[in-house]
């Protein structure tokens, strides 16, 4: 499965942005947009009456005479004001507090339906690891889920893991974000109801390049979903043409980090590579996945992302475009 | 825009304030009761969670003695303080020093029973969870008592060269309240670590 | 009846005025320096800021590398709490309260003088750290663990280098500093006020700072009992938050917040002093609603102790966990609207002159109310599950820190100048100040909210293109050309009024409390004479001997 390099999937556009809360396409933002919208009706109301008061205070009670040395009738307080405007909003925050919980609970307690997917995100400085435990693989920094509708319920599953540090998992129009806490299990779920690519970010602060573990959503047909679970399911298939890259591969030490499946390379620190062809993106989304970056990556990833805890392998040139050559193989 | 200072002359003779010194310790011992709630509530959290390495049961034996003499240096604190509003300055000089004799034999004891912890059981504040909790929240204890034994020895010196009157009991008792905090703190501690805690 | 405008004679030797700063434990001198020093670091957190905003303004920014940025932001957030925030407003705190309460000084000077000497050396070692290391132009080994520097970033493992223990052992001991500060002002405030000045005919500030000090008592507390314990994990081995030991990462996030959320309380609540000192007197009435101001404050401040998990709402508690944080955080609202109705039912039916303490004032109220208002969508916990760890909250927290917290000191700066330094502040500099920054505060921070609606996380030192983002960044960067000309307007205005401002006389504003009967700067002594009061407002007395406040109290 290669695609043309040169063209990333488009991702699906919301108006003004496409990691706009105000656009969700997934049953948990859904419901958080439906209560942000009433309670930015409420608050623009208080804000509206509040700001109204202050303005006509500020014009009708201005000093007219400079200093006539007369001070207006002194009013010390009122027992009925005092208690109106603290009865008022009490009601006000009775009615929030009740419309809030009743999202929160349908929104953590939902149960899970038989056919439900499931994948484990285990999150790394500074890239998101996928495994899909129903199937038997694991894949890395671009996330494929099918599309839910409305006859065949089909939302995901996600339980957040840390490998290292507190990362966030963060796809505005899917859902809102949960941490990604070491030793400390959460999980979310989405149900997306339109194909496309959806975007998103680490939204917890976890070191020098949280600001490139970025996050891609491939929202699928059922169909296409189980063509490219099928496919991830492979392992790699061995090129004679790439045997030289295959065992520099080895030589180079990058199977101490990095596993591809059907090789003696088992890693886990970084990324498996099984189907890094499948990808459109390098990096966890830092750079699109071409043959030159890739060359450029493994050579030093910080041309693209300093901080990176992958370091810059010491290759010749002939030695980088053999690995590079091999990698292509990994489709 | 007048340049001289204007003021109402005061004749209230019935003014009275609490204390300044009582008022500042008694904020101190607020903010000292937060700091070892913290520790308190890391140490409940952790009982049971450690990984490896010795439980509370095997390995802590109950600290009886050392107890008591904290404990009832309270009272004798109490006495002295007293002795000294009434003016009996060797009365007052002598409950002191046994109230620091007491603290004393408090961290002593303290000193042996962690020397045999570490020393003969190789049991350390890196060993698990419990290690860690255990000596963090006793010694932040053990700390706070010695830093009491410090100002009561002070006083006990200016005691002893005869330089304490009737007119010191009031920061002398501003020191007991401090020294009652202690011993207040060491029951939760002990409760917490050598009760709930094995 | 002349009045001297500078508080020191021409005879001192340089070094004698050195030694007599350096060795002073009186209140007023006190008071400035922990005034001068959160100006210098107002301004250093100001570059940082700058330097930050000039990277953010376009996408994919090449003007500072991750690890310089990264050590940015954790600076300009931990300076601006602890060492520009809490000392300016203990610095106002230190001068005005005894002045205000008939003392002569505060309850412990000597503790007073301690506590400022350790807040300044905290500040002074966290930015030793931009010196250390990779030296200046890196910014040295900063800290770069965010200012809430979480487990198990914090840990040997994940900060192999000095750089959080920068961070650790400057708040400890500023927090040391905090902790006998406040303590020092309960004592103050509960032991020193003047025959006839009971508990409910004090100033407001004074409440206020009574309030505040017993707060910072079990709040600085938690965070320092926290360090105490990221200090055994750090430096001797142990285990609080070790992973691997089965240590917890979320019971630091529970201790940090249990400090960080009461803390913002400690900051605004002081404010909410100036403001009811300043509102009144510009107004020409008294406030409205005392009891209820005093009530409110003491409820804000006991409430604020149960709200912390509602940083936590993405941390994975379970629903009913969430659920509480949501109720306990919109009811603390309550007492908050209160105190703004207040201060408005104090205006209506005034005659409000709009010098610039008052004209920072009105900008306090519109912004507090705005910034209430976005709190409220972040304490709705769904809400904030989009919302947290965005520029939404960047904005929020800016909004009442700047928006609120610094338009309030500079109404206390316009007001009270003239006490501290004889001479008034120029009233057309202060004008320009006010717009200027008015405009420059509102470019940065209103636009701001877009980008965090957008899906802009924080603490990023770069973003990409096409996320919508670009142009808001770019407005949110410009405007704070806006703020620093505001701010530079506003040095000037102080060293040249300083110099050769107007003499100001006891009591430019025509104001009614204690600290106005006094000469402008007050004498060592403060009052020749500790004075009897009647009532809340004793020079309203004294100027209207017909209709004196205690015939209404």
């Amino acid at each position: 499965m290669c695609r043309p390099a040169s063209v990333l999937a488009r991702s699906s556009r919301g108006p003004l942005s496409p990691t706009n809360i105000f656009s969700p396409d997934s049953t948990p933002a859904h419901s958080i947009f439906r209560l942000s919208i009433f309670e930015l009706e409420v608050e623009g109301a208080i804000f509206v009456v509040v700001f109204s008061l202050l303005a006509y205070a500020v014009i009708r009670f201005r000093e007219r005479k400079q200093h006539d040395n007369s001070e207006p009738p002194q009013i010390y307080g009122s027992n009925q004001m005092e208690l109106a405007w603290t009865v008022l909003p009490v009601l006000i925050v009775v009615v929030l507090f009740l419309t809030t919980a009743q999202v929160i609970h349908r929104v953590q307690d939902a149960r899970r339906p038989a056919g439900a997917i499931e994948v484990t995100v285990v999150g790394h400085q500074f890239w998101w690891e996928y495994r899909y435990p129903q199937y038997g693989f694991t894949t890395a920094n671009e996330l494929h889920v099918p599309i839910s509708d409305a006859q065949h319920t089909t939302p995901t599953f996600l339980a957040l893991l840390s490998a290292d540090v507190d990362h966030s998992f963060w796809v505005p129009r899917l859902a809102g974000k949960t941490d990604l806490i070491p030793n400390h299990p959460n999980s979310m779920w989405i149900d997306p109801q339109e194909t496309g690519v959806f975007l998103g970010q680490c939204s917890q602060y976890c070191g020098t390049q949280h600001a490139k573990m970025l996050q891609r959503v491939y929202v699928q047909s059922r169909a296409d979903f189980d063509q490219w679970v099928r496919a991830q399911q492979q392992p790699a298939v061995a090129d004679a043409a790439t045997a030289a890259g295959a065992a520099l591969f080895i030589a180079k030490a990058c199977f101490a980090c990095h596993t591809v499946r059907g090789t003696m390379a088992r890693g886990v620190a970084g990324p498996e590579l099984t189907h890094l062809m499948s990808r459109e993106t390098i990096g966890s989304g830092a750079v699109p996945n071409t043959p030159e970056n890739l060359g450029k990556w493994i050579r030093d990833p910080g041309v693209f992302k300093p901080g990176s805890l992958m370091p810059p392998q010491d290759l010749t040139d002939s030695e980088r475009d053999q690995i590079t050559g091999y990698l292509q193989t990994l489709r | 825009m007048s340049t001289h200072p204007a003021v109402i002359e005061s004749n209230a003779a019935s003014w009275t304030l609490p204390s300044r010194g009582k008022v500042g310790m008694v904020s101190l011992i607020i903010a000292e009761s937060a700091i070892f709630t913290i520790f308190i509530a890391a140490y409940i959290f952790y009982i049971g969670k450690s990984i490896s390495g010795p439980s509370p049961h095997e390995i802590l034996r109950i600290p009886i003695m050392t107890t008591i003499c904290l404990l009832s240096s309270s009272l004798t604190m109490h006495w002295a303080v007293t002795a000294l509003e009434k003016g009996q300055t060797s009365v007052f000089i002598s409950f002191w020093l046994l109230t620091f004799a007491l603290g004393a034999i408090f961290i002593g004891g303290t000193a042996r029973e962690w020397h045999h912890l570490i020393v003969d059981q190789g049991f350390t504040i890196q060993t698990n969870l419990f290690g860690t909790t255990y000596y963090s929240l006793v010694g932040l204890h053990a700390s706070h008592v010695t830093a009491g034994l410090i100002a009561l020895f002070i006083v006990g010196a200016f005691g002893l060269a005869g330089k304490l009157k009737r007119e010191h009991s009031e920061r002398c008792e501003v020191i007991a309240m401090y020294w009652h905090f202690v011993d207040a703190v060491w029951v939760v501690v002990f409760t917490v670590v050598y009760i709930i805690g094995r | 009846m002349a009045t001297h405008a500078l508080p020191l004679s021409a005879e001192k030797t340089a070094l004698g005025t050195i030694y007599e700063w350096i060795g002073t434990a009186d209140h007023k001198k006190i008071g400035l320096m922990y005034i001068v020093y959160s100006l210098l670091f107002l301004v250093i957190m100001g570059i940082e800021a700058i330097l930050m905003r000039i990277q953010l303004a376009h996408a994919n920014s090449t003007f500072l590398s991750p690890q310089v940025f990264n050590r940015l932001f954790t600076m300009h957030g931990t300076t601006g709490v602890f060492f520009v925030a809490m000392p300016i407003l203990f610095g106002f705190g230190n001068y005005l309260v005894p002045l205000m309460i008939g003392a002569r000084d505060m309850a412990f000077p000597r503790l007073n003088a301690f506590s400022f000497w350790m807040t300044a050396f905290g500040g002074f070692l966290l930015y030793a750290s931009f010196f250390a290391g990779v030296g200046l132009s890196q910014a040295g080994i900063a800290p770069d663990v965010g200012w809430f520097a979480y487990a198990p970033l914090t840990s040997p493992v994940f900060s192999p280098g000095h750089n959080t223990d920068y961070w650790t052992l400057s708040l400890l001991l500023a927090g040391v500093g905090s902790i006998a500060g406040a303590a020092n002002m309960i004592a103050t405030v509960l032991c020193l006020r003047c025959p006839g000045m009971t508990l409910s005919r004090m100033p407001l500030l004074a409440w206020m700072n009574l309030v505040m000090g017993g707060l910072i008592l079990v709040t600085i507390s938690p965070l320092t009992a926290a360090q105490l314990m990221l200090m055994v994990d750090r430096y001797i081995g142990g285990h609080f938050f070790d992973v691997a030991a089965g240590g917890s990462v979320v019971m630091w996030i529970h201790f940090f917040w249990i400090f960080g959320h009461p803390e913002v309380y400690v900051l605004i609540i002081p404010c909410f002093g100036f403001v009811s000192e300043i509102v009144p007197v510009f107004s020409r009435k008294a406030m409205f609603g005392y009891p209820a101001m005093v009530a409110a404050s003491v409820g804000i401040g006991f409430v604020s102790l149960g709200v912390w998990a509602h940083h936590m709402f993405t941390v994975g508690m379970p629903s009913y966990g969430n659920a509480f944080f949501v109720l306990t955080t919109m009811v603390v609202a309550v007492p908050t609207g209160i105190k703004i109705f207040n201060w408005l039912a104090t205006m209506w039916g005034g005659k409000i002159r709009f010098a610039t303490p008052m004209m920072f004032c009105i900008g306090f109220l519109f912004q507090f109310l705005i910034a209430g208002l976005s709190g409220i969508m972040l304490a709705t916990a769904p809400f904030d599950w989009q919302l947290a760890n965005s520029y939404f909250v960047v904005a929020h927290f800016h909004y009442v820190i700047v928006g609120g917290i610094l338009f309030s000191i500079f109404a206390a700066f316009y007001y009270w100048f003239p006490k501290m330094a004889g001479r008034t502040l120029d009233e057309t500099l202060g004008q320009w100040h006010f717009w200027m920054f008015l405009i420059g505060f509102h470019l940065t921070f209103d636009f701001m909210h877009i980008p965090g609606v957008l899906g802009m996380p924080r603490r990023i030192y770069t973003y990409e293109a096409g996320r919508g983002w670009e142009t808001w960044n770019l407005i949110s960067s410009i405007g704070v050309v806006f703020q620093v000309a505001g701010i530079l307007i506003f040095v000037f205005n102080m060293i040249r009024s300083y110099a050769k401002g107007v003499p100001a006389g006891n009591d430019p504003w025509d104001a009614w409390t204690l600290e106005w009967a006094t000469t402008s700067p007050p004498p060592d002594y403060n009052l020749a004479r500790i004075p009897e009061v009647l009532s809340r407002r004793p020079l309203w007395d004294i100027k209207h001997p017909e209709d004196p406040d205690w015939r209404y109290e």
